[in-house]
């Protein structure tokens, strides 16, 4: 890895692992996110996007590899190493959640103050100057309104902002979050589907919000619906089982029939045929409405999904994530190399060739 | 009248068919529960004998009553209100309907007459109509007395909502003095005025301060923070052996000691923090009320330092910030300083500043606290801990100032607690006591100031109260003692107000900054926290 290129990362994930007893929910990950990019984490349901998350954040200790933050100034921490609350605070990450996770009995504007407890307590004197009047902590709780304001407007939120946030309808409580995380002043911000649920519309508004927010942060996002992620991101990691199985621009992405595989699965007799179609809309139309878009309740857990018996007894040698069976992935590969050649031909050269229809929505360069 | 209420149920059967179908159950029901408690009576014989007593007539009273009541209430009762309101939405009367039937200008005017005639002739009253007739007038006098104040708050209303904290202050600065100068009067002279404030100050006014300062400080861990703690009572045993013993052994002032206890409470309080923080909701609350126990165990155990359950006596009493005593063999006693008579009634009202003084002081530190950062966090910690990790709190730091201060506050009552006993024993920090505690945060309104203040004063105040029953003794027989069943009225009380409010008298929420105007939040959307 180049000297250049150890700058340009804001976000470093080498050898990442994480075991959950016998259940490999994360086997040996490794990318990195560029700073000023958003780069999107896509996969299957139980494919580990929100365990990855949450050995970012530091919800998770990692049972191996490293996970580097470089920060603006030159510094660089490993998150790794880090406890929980400190990641948001020093290291400058922060994150949202799949579930909403709001301080719903509070007004929109406490959420954003919450957030800046850190540069708060400071003020204040740790409370204790702040108690008696002594100190900046007047002017500094007047900065932190004033930020909470313009993170508001930003999120076109400002009109209710003395309202608790359980009062907001859900796309307006997926961007409250976004703005809460947001107000931390974070270096690299991390989304976990933040378009799941949203109408079309509110879909949009937050495509615009991620646009502006790239500006001055790094955006790291998990996310299902393909028109977000194809629109507005400038890197993809593909992820099936724990393992990255596709890793580049979204152009190339969505071709690689490892990916479609992934997500369609090869045990159609139409496999064939779909992959002769790769890159067209239609495909993508499928992507959408994949299994994935119908995550169930509490998916945080979603490693749970993956066939877990298959996990256990295959990690003699080399690591083993899941069995030959559970990883459509693997399927493909293994027809690949078992199957004569000319299907597979067929699929991967229309990538290379840059088929002219293979660009009908992510308009981006 | 049974046509304008047609609801689905009536189109079946008319109210008085259903009304005698309800009442056979009700009756049914109430026979079954009361057979054993009122139709049997095991009772002792002349020879000491158990035997068993039946009492047929009274269980087929209460059964009887039972079926009327259900009776009437179904058949006139139930279309009765529900025509009210009918009429009540033509009228455009809905939102304050039934209380502005209730006090009205007439009624007021008799139950003030009634009230001034009945003071008029109290001391001639038993002589007049016979002792049994003049306790029932005395609860008819008080009776009068609530109505005619309900009607005043009522016609206030708007005024005291409004100004509820200034008037409530104002109210408890102006309290002992009142009650004095209207003693006095009754008395005819200021030294019997004095002397009868002694239980209205000190056995209402301190007692029921003392809790709402107790209640305020474990409404910062409870209310706040969102962690159940069943132990808090061990905070204020640390703060009253603390002043007791440092007191009685070195003689160190009041003044030094009020301090010091609530540093030790404090202190105590991160030692409670530290084991519980990964604990959450029901081992939260187990982990603490044992925690509770253990510092009742050691005052009971170590008799070397704190005398076991006999207790530590002699505790001396606080003095005017050293400048005069309460002692009157004292040379600087008040009475002689200021040249005035010699009375126990200085100190108790005394006492009552003190601890209205304290009291304000932790709603003052708490208001305060709840605007600044540690504040929001504890009440995000208790919305979302998991958000407030990835927000970069701290929640182990959060969660141990809460407890400590939660605890101090609890420290200083224990030290103004041993200060106006002269006597602390472990019988005074019992299990019973956070209970109350814990009842009267959660009664009030979890995180709300006002609300607790007026649970505190229900619960308090009412149980003492229910002390002064004695009219009961004239419906229920010479032998009864209405002491007993004091304790069962307030559990009932507390049942009802909690199905009426189960968020407490004062559900809603104060956020603690707004961009353009303040707006209550609504207790739907607070949640009480998973400890």
């Amino acid at each position: 890895m180049s000297a250049n290129s150890m700058k340009d990362a804001i976000l470093q994930v080498e050898h990442l692992s994480m075991k959950f007893g016998g259940l490999v929910a994360i086997g040996d990950l490794s990318f990195q996110a560029k700073r000023g990019e958003i780069t999107a984490l896509i996969g299957p349901n139980g494919a580990g996007k929100t365990t990855v998350f949450n050995c970012i954040t530091g919800f998770y200790k990692p049972s191996e590899g490293m996970i580097t933050l470089n920060g603006a100034d030159g510094s660089s921490f490993l998150l790794e190493r880090l406890p929980n609350h400190e990641i948001p605070a020093r290291a400058k990450v922060a994150r949202t959640f799949q579930n909403i996770r709001l301080f719903s009995g509070m007004t929109l504007l406490e959420n954003l103050l919450v957030a800046q407890h850190n540069k708060l307590m400071k003020a204040s004197g740790y409370t204790i100057l702040g108690l008696f009047g002594i100190g900046g902590y007047r002017r500094a709780s007047a900065e932190s309104v004033e930020l909470a304001k313009h993170w508001l407007e930003k999120a076109d939120l400002v009109d209710r902002a003395d309202d608790p946030a359980g009062d907001l309808p859900y796309g307006a409580q997926r961007r409250l979050e976004i703005a809460r995380a947001m107000c931390t002043g974070p270096e690299l911000l991390c989304l976990d589907e933040p378009a799941a649920g949203l109408n079309p519309k509110e879909s949009a508004a937050l495509n615009s919000l991620l646009m502006d927010i790239k500006s001055s942060t790094s955006i790291l996002l998990i996310e299902h619906d393909m028109s977000v992620v194809m629109q507005i991101s400038d890197h993809v990691v593909v992820l099936e089982y724990g393992r990255k199985i596709s890793d580049g621009s979204p152009q190339s992405v969505r071709t690689d029939p490892r990916v479609i595989a992934a997500y369609l699965g090869v045990d159609d007799e139409e496999v064939e045929t779909v992959l002769t179609e790769v890159g067209d809309e239609d495909v993508i139309e499928q992507l959408d409405i994949g299994p994935d878009s119908a995550h169930g309740p509490g998916t945080s857990s979603s490693y749970l999904a993956g066939p877990v018996s298959d996990t256990i007894g295959h990690s003699e040698g080399e690591r083993v994530t899941v069995s030959k069976g559970a990883s459509k992935a693997a399927q493909f590969d293994a027809r690949v190399s078992a199957a004569p050649r000319k299907p597979t031909e067929r699929a991967t050269a229309k990538p290379a060739g840059k088929s002219p229809t293979s660009k009908p929505r992510g308009g981006r360069k | 009248m049974a046509v304008s209420v047609s609801s689905e149920r009536d189109t079946v059967a008319s109210p008085v068919q259903r009304a005698f179908r309800e009442a056979l159950y009700a009756g049914a029901i109430s026979l079954g529960l009361f057979i054993l408690f009122i139709g049997l009576k095991t009772d002792q014989n002349i020879s000491n004998q158990l035997i068993l007593a039946q009492r047929w007539g009274l269980l087929i009273t209460v059964v009887v009553l039972t079926m009327l009541g259900r009776f009437f209430y179904i058949a006139y009762g139930q279309p009765f209100m529900a025509n009210q309101k009918i009429a009540d939405v033509a009228t455009g009367l809905l939102p304050a309907s039934v209380a502005s039937r209730f006090f009205q200008l007439p009624a007021f005017i008799v139950a003030v007459v009634l009230a001034v005639i009945l003071v008029a002739f109290s001391s001639a009253l038993p002589a007049l109509v016979g002792p049994d007739l003049a306790g029932y007038l005395q609860f008819l006098r008080a009776l009068a007395v609530i109505y005619a104040l309900a009607c005043v708050i009522f016609y206030f209303r708007a005024f005291i909502h409004a100004n509820f904290t200034k008037l409530g202050i104002a109210a408890l600065v102006l309290y002992p003095i009142l009650v004095v100068v209207v003693l006095s009067v009754y008395a005819w002279s200021i030294m019997g005025g004095l002397q009868g404030s002694l239980k209205w100050v000190d056995n209402y006014g301190i007692q029921i301060l003392i809790y709402v300062m107790l209640a305020w400080g474990l409404n910062i861990v409870v209310g706040l923070a969102g962690l159940l703690d069943l132990g808090y009572v061990a905070f204020y045993a640390v703060g009253a052996y603390a002043y007791a013993l440092l007191g009685s052994h070195y003689g160190l002032s009041f003044w030094i000691l009020l301090p010091a206890a609530g540093a030790m409470a404090a202190f105590w309080g991160v030692l409670l923090g530290f084991p519980v923080l990964r604990l959450r909701g029901d081992y939260l609350a187990i982990v603490t009320l044992a925690f509770g126990e253990i510092i009742r165990l050691v005052l009971i155990n170590w008799r070397d330092v704190t005398n076991g359950s006999a207790g530590v006596s002699g505790i001396p009493k606080v003095t005017f910030f050293g400048l005069m005593t309460f002692n009157s063999s004292d040379p600087n006693y008040i009475g002689k300083v200021l040249d005035i008579a010699q009375s126990s009634a200085y100190y108790k009202i005394f006492l009552y500043y003190l601890i209205l003084a304290l009291a304000l002081l932790t709603a003052f530190v708490t208001t305060r606290l709840r605007r600044m950062p540690v504040g929001r966090a504890w009440e995000a910690l208790r919305e979302d801990e998991i958000a407030c990790r990835s927000l970069g709190i701290n929640t182990t730091t959060t969660k141990l100032t809460a407890f400590a201060t939660g605890a101090m506050f609890g420290g200083f009552a224990g030290a103004f607690f041993a200060a106006r006993q002269g006597f602390v024993s472990p019988e005074s920090f019992v299990f019973l006591e956070s209970a109350i505690i814990l009842a009267i945060v959660v009664l009030g309104g979890m995180g709300s100031l006002v609300g607790i203040a007026v649970a505190a004063l229900v619960m308090i105040g009412g149980t003492e109260a229910l002390r002064e029953l004695d009219f009961l003794k004239s419906i229920f027989g010479k032998d009864f003692t209405p002491e007993l069943y004091r304790m069962l009225l307030f559990g009932m009380a507390m049942v009802i107000v909690m199905l009426w409010k189960p968020r407490g008298f004062v559900g809603s929420r104060e956020p603690t900054a707004f961009l353009r105007e303040r707006k209550a939040v609504s207790s739907s959307f607070t949640k009480e926290g998973h400890g």
